[in-house]
C-alpha cells in the first residue's frame, strides 16, 4: 500500500489530465440530469426583472469573451429571452471587443422564439465602444454622445427606442454579463454608487466571490454565479441549456479533483511518515 | 518640461474628473464630457498602438529568422488578413466585407478565435487538478480551513452535492454570505484605501514610473 | 457546407490546443500563433468601426466638428514611441490616459467600495433573531480582524496579533471559497469545449 502512495506522490500528470477529460465526457453522454434547487442570488436576479413593469428599457452590457462562453453565453441567452418574455425592450451594449458577435448571436438565437420583435423598436445594439469606465461614466452624462451611433452605424436619434433615452435615468435596470475586467465591479465602482441605477450581474465563478459584498449591500439587485448560476436562472425561465446540460459533468469533475486532493494529501502524509521513522532509527 | 508637462496634463485631467462628481453644473460637466470623449478616441489609439507593436516586433523576428519565425509569419498575415477582411473589405463595398454574423470576419471568429479562445481557457481545468493534486498540503490549521472550506464549495455548489444532503447548498450560501463575504469586505476595504493612495500619488506626481526613462 | 468546414476547422484547432497537455509541438505553435495574429487583428478592427470612425472620423470630417483634431494629434503622439528622438511626445497622451484612470479610481472605489461597503458591515449585532444576530456579529468581527490583519505599521503582537489571527481565519476561508468556485470555472470551460467536440462536431449527444 505505502509503495502504491509513494508512485502516486511522483504520479505523471498526464494521467490527471485523462481522468479529468473522463470525468467531464462520461456525464455528458450519459446524463442523468440530477436536480438542483435555485439559491437566493439567482432569485433576486430573477425578481428584479419580474418586477419590472411591461416595456421597460433594460440596458444589457455584454462584457465577455469566447474564453468564458460556456459560463456566460447561457446566462446571455437566457436574459434575452426572460426580458423579450416580459415584453421589455432591450439596448445591447458591449465593452469588451470579442464579445460584440457573440451579443449578436445570443440575440439571433432569442429572436428565433420573438419573431415578432423589431429591431430599433423592441431592441437595439448600440455595439463596443473603448474607455472602459470612462465610457461608462460618460453614459452617465450622455448615452448619444458615448455611442454617436449603433453597432450598424444608425444615427440613435433615428432610432425610436433610442428616443428620449439620454442617461442612466432613462435606464430602467442594467444587466451585466460580466467575463472580467472592465465588468460587473466597474460597473458597481462607477455607475451603480455614482447614479443609483439597479444592477444585476452574471459573471464568471472566478469573479462571483468578491461580488457577494455587493449583493449583500445592495449595490447588486442579484448575481448569477459560473454555470450553475446559469442552470438555476434556465430553471427559473423555463428555457433548458447548455448550462443546465452541463451539471452532471460539473459534478463529477469536482467530486474527481475532491478525490485527486485527498489522494494526493494521503499520499504526502504517507511519504513524509516514512521519511520521518526512516531518520528517527537512523 | 518633458516630464513637467506630462504630469500637469495628468493632474489637471484627474482633478477635473474628482471635481465633476462634486460640481453638477450643466456648463462645467459639458466640458468634462468633451474629455472624456477626447479620452475615449485616445485609448482606443493605445490599443492600435499595441498592435502596432506586435506587428513591429514579429517583423524583426523574421526578419532576422529568429526563433520560431515561420509561425511569426502566421501570426502577422492572420492579422493583416482579418484587418483586411474586417476594414478594406468594408470601405471597398466588397461582398462578404465587414465584421457581423455572414461576413468573412465573423465566420473567422466564430470557426477560429472563437475555439482556439475557448480551448486556451479550458486547458486551465486541467492544470488546477494538476495543481491540486501536488500543491495543495493540508499542513497548518490556516491550510486546513483553506481546504475544507474549498472542498465544502465544490461539492455543496453541484447538484450532486444537494442529493447528499438537501441543506448543502443553503449551508454553503451561509459560508458565502457570512465568513467568506467578510474575508472578502476586508480585502476590498484595504484594497480600496490602496488604490485611492496611488491614484492620489500619479496625480500629485509623486509616482511618475508612467513616464517611462528620459 | 461553410458552417461544416467551420466546424471541422474550429475541431482541429481544438485537437491542436489540446495536444499541449502531452507535450508541446508544432501544432500547438501553429494554434497559438494564429489565435495570436487573429486576436489582434480582431481588435484592430473593431477599435476603427465601433470608435474610429462613429467617434472621430465621420464627425470630423462630416459634421466639422474640427475639435476633435485635439484628440487625433493626441492618438497619433502615442506612435512617436516607435523613434529615439520623438518618444518624450507620447508621454502626453500617457498622461491623459493615467490621469483619467487616477480620478476615476479615487471616485468609484472612494465611494463604490470604501463608504458603501463600510456602511453596509454597521450591522445590528442584536436582533430578534438568533441566526441573524450570530451572522451580523461573524460578519462584523471577520471584516474588523480581516481589517487588522492588513495593518503592518505594528507588530502582530498581543491583543493585535490576535486579532490579526483571526482575521487569517476569515481570510482562509474566504481564499478556500474562492478556490471551490475557480475549479467550478475552470471545469465549466472544459465542458464547453467537450461539448463542441462530442456534441457539435461528433453528434454523439442527443
Amino acid at each position: 500500500m505505502r509503495k502504491i502512495l509513494e508512485k502516486l506522490e511522483s504520479l505523471d500528470r498526464r494521467i490527471i489530465f485523462i481522468f479529468i477529460g473522463l470525468s467531464i465526457a462520461i456525464p455528458l453522454l450519459f446524463p442523468v440530469y440530477t436536480d438542483f434547487s435555485v439559491t437566493a442570488p439567482v432569485e433576486g436576479f430573477y425578481d428584479a426583472i419580474e418586477e419590472l413593469s411591461p416595456g421597460s428599457k433594460v440596458l444589457v452590457s455584454c462584457d465577455y469573451d469566447p474564453g468564458s462562453m460556456p459560463e456566460l453565453f447561457p446566462m446571455n441567452v437566457a436574459v434575452f429571452h426572460h426580458l423579450f418574455s416580459r415584453g421589455h425592450k432591450i439596448i445591447v451594449m458591449q465593452l469588451w471587443a470579442t464579445g460584440t458577435l457573440l451579443a449578436e448571436r445570443a440575440m439571433n438565437e432569442v429572436l428565433q422564439e420573438f419573431p415578432d420583435k423589431r429591431y430599433g423598436e423592441d431592441y437595439v445594439n448600440l455595439g463596443f465602444k473603448e474607455g472602459r469606465e470612462v465610457v461608462m461614466v460618460s453614459m452617465g452624462t450622455s448615452i448619444p454622445k458615448t455611442f454617436p451611433t449603433d453597432a450598424q452605424g444608425t444615427k440613435l436619434e433615428e432610432i425610436p427606442l433610442m428616443q428620449g433615452v439620454t442617461n442612466f435615468d432613462d435606464i430602467t435596470i442594467l444587466m451585466n454579463i460580466s467575463g472580467g475586467l472592465p465588468g460587473t465591479k466597474e460597473w458597481v465602482l462607477q455607475v451603480q454608487s455614482r447614479y443609483g441605477v439597479k444592477l444585476g450581474s452574471g459573471c464568471t465563478a472566478v469573479s462571483a466571490p468578491e461580488f457577494y459584498p455587493y449583493v449583500q449591500s445592495g449595490q447588486l439587485v442579484g448575481l448569477l454565479g459560473g454555470m450553475k448560476g446559469a442552470a438555476e436562472y434556465e430553471k427559473l425561465v423555463q428555457r433548458p441549456g447548455t448550462a443546465q446540460r452541463g451539471m452532471d459533468a460539473q459534478s463529477v469533475s469536482h467530486i474527481v479533483v475532491f478525490l485527486f486532493i485527498l489522494i494526493g494529501n494521503i499520499a504526502y502524509f504517507s511519504v513524509k511518515g516514512k521519511k520521518k521513522r526512516l531518520k528517527v532509527s537512523r | 518640461m518633458r516630464r513637467e508637462i506630462p504630469i500637469a496634463i495628468c493632474f489637471l485631467v484627474g482633478i477635473s474628473f474628482i471635481l465633476e462628481y462634486f460640481i453638477p453644473h450643466e456648463d462645467v460637466l459639458s466640458i468634462f464630457e468633451t474629455i472624456r470623449q477626447w479620452a475615449i478616441i485616445v485609448i482606443a489609439f493605445a490599443y492600435v498602438l499595441g498592435i502596432a507593436n506586435l506587428v513591429r516586433i514579429n517583423s524583426h523576428v523574421i526578419q532576422r529568422k529568429g526563433r520560431d519565425w515561420p509561425y511569426k509569419i502566421i501570426l502577422v498575415v492572420s492579422l493583416f488578413f482579418m484587418i483586411t477582411v474586417g476594414i478594406i473589405f468594408d470601405i471597398f463595398g466588397i461582398r462578404l466585407g465587414g465584421i457581423g454574423e455572414g461576413t468573412i470576419f465573423g465566420w473567422v471568429y466564430f470557426h477560429a478565435q472563437y475555439p482556439l479562445q475557448a480551448t486556451m481557457f479550458s486547458l486551465l481545468a486541467f492544470f488546477i487538478a494538476s495543481a491540486a493534486f501536488r500543491a495543495f498540503r493540508i499542513r497548518t490549521f490556516q491550510a486546513s480551513l483553506l481546504a475544507v472550506t474549498a472542498i465544502l464549495v465544490m461539492i455543496g455548489r453541484v447538484p450532486v452535492g444537494e442529493s447528499l444532503w438537501a441543506d448543502f447548498p443553503d449551508f454553503i450560501e451561509w459560508i458565502m454570505n457570512v465568513p467568506q463575504l467578510a474575508g472578502k469586505r476586508a480585502i476590498m476595504i484595504g484594497a480600496a484605501l490602496g488604490a485611492i493612495s496611488t491614484a492620489l500619488k500619479v496625480l500629485t506626481g509623486l509616482e511618475r514610473t508612467y513616464l517611462g526613462g528620459e | 457546407m461553410w458552417e461544416t468546414i467551420g466546424i471541422w476547422l474550429g475541431a482541429f484547432l481544438t485537437l491542436c490546443i489540446f495536444s499541449f497537455l502531452y507535450k508541446d509541438n508544432p501544432f500547438y505553435k501553429l494554434a497559438e500563433h494564429l489565435f495570436v495574429g487573429i486576436s489582434a487583428g480582431y481588435w484592430a478592427t473593431l477599435e476603427y468601426h465601433n470608435v474610429f470612425r462613429p467617434n472621430l472620423w465621420d464627425p470630423l470630417t462630416r459634421e466639422g466638428r474640427l475639435l476633435l483634431i485635439v484628440p487625433f494629434v493626441f492618438g497619433l503622439m502615442l506612435f512617436s514611441r516607435f523613434t529615439k528622438r520623438f518618444s518624450w511626445l507620447s508621454r502626453w497622451p500617457m498622461a491623459l490616459i493615467i490621469g483619467i484612470y487616477a480620478g476615476i479610481t479615487i471616485v468609484g472605489y472612494g465611494s463604490g467600495d470604501l463608504i458603501l461597503q463600510i456602511r453596509a458591515n454597521l450591522l445590528p449585532l442584536y436582533t430578534d433573531h438568533w441566526l441573524t444576530s450570530l451572522n451580523n456579529i461573524l460578519l462584523t468581527v471577520g471584516v474588523i480582524t480581516g481589517l487588522i490583519y492588513f495593518f503592518f505599521s505594528k507588530e502582530h503582537k498581543g491583543a493585535l496579533g490576535a486579532g490579526a489571527k483571526i482575521g487569517i481565519w476569515f481570510l482562509m476561508i474566504s481564499f478556500g471559497a474562492s478556490f471551490g468556485y475557480t475549479v467550478m470555472s475552470r471545469m465549466s470551460l472544459l465542458i464547453g469545449r467537450v461539448y463542441f467536440l462530442l456534441g457539435t462536431w461528433l453528434h454523439l449527444l442527443e
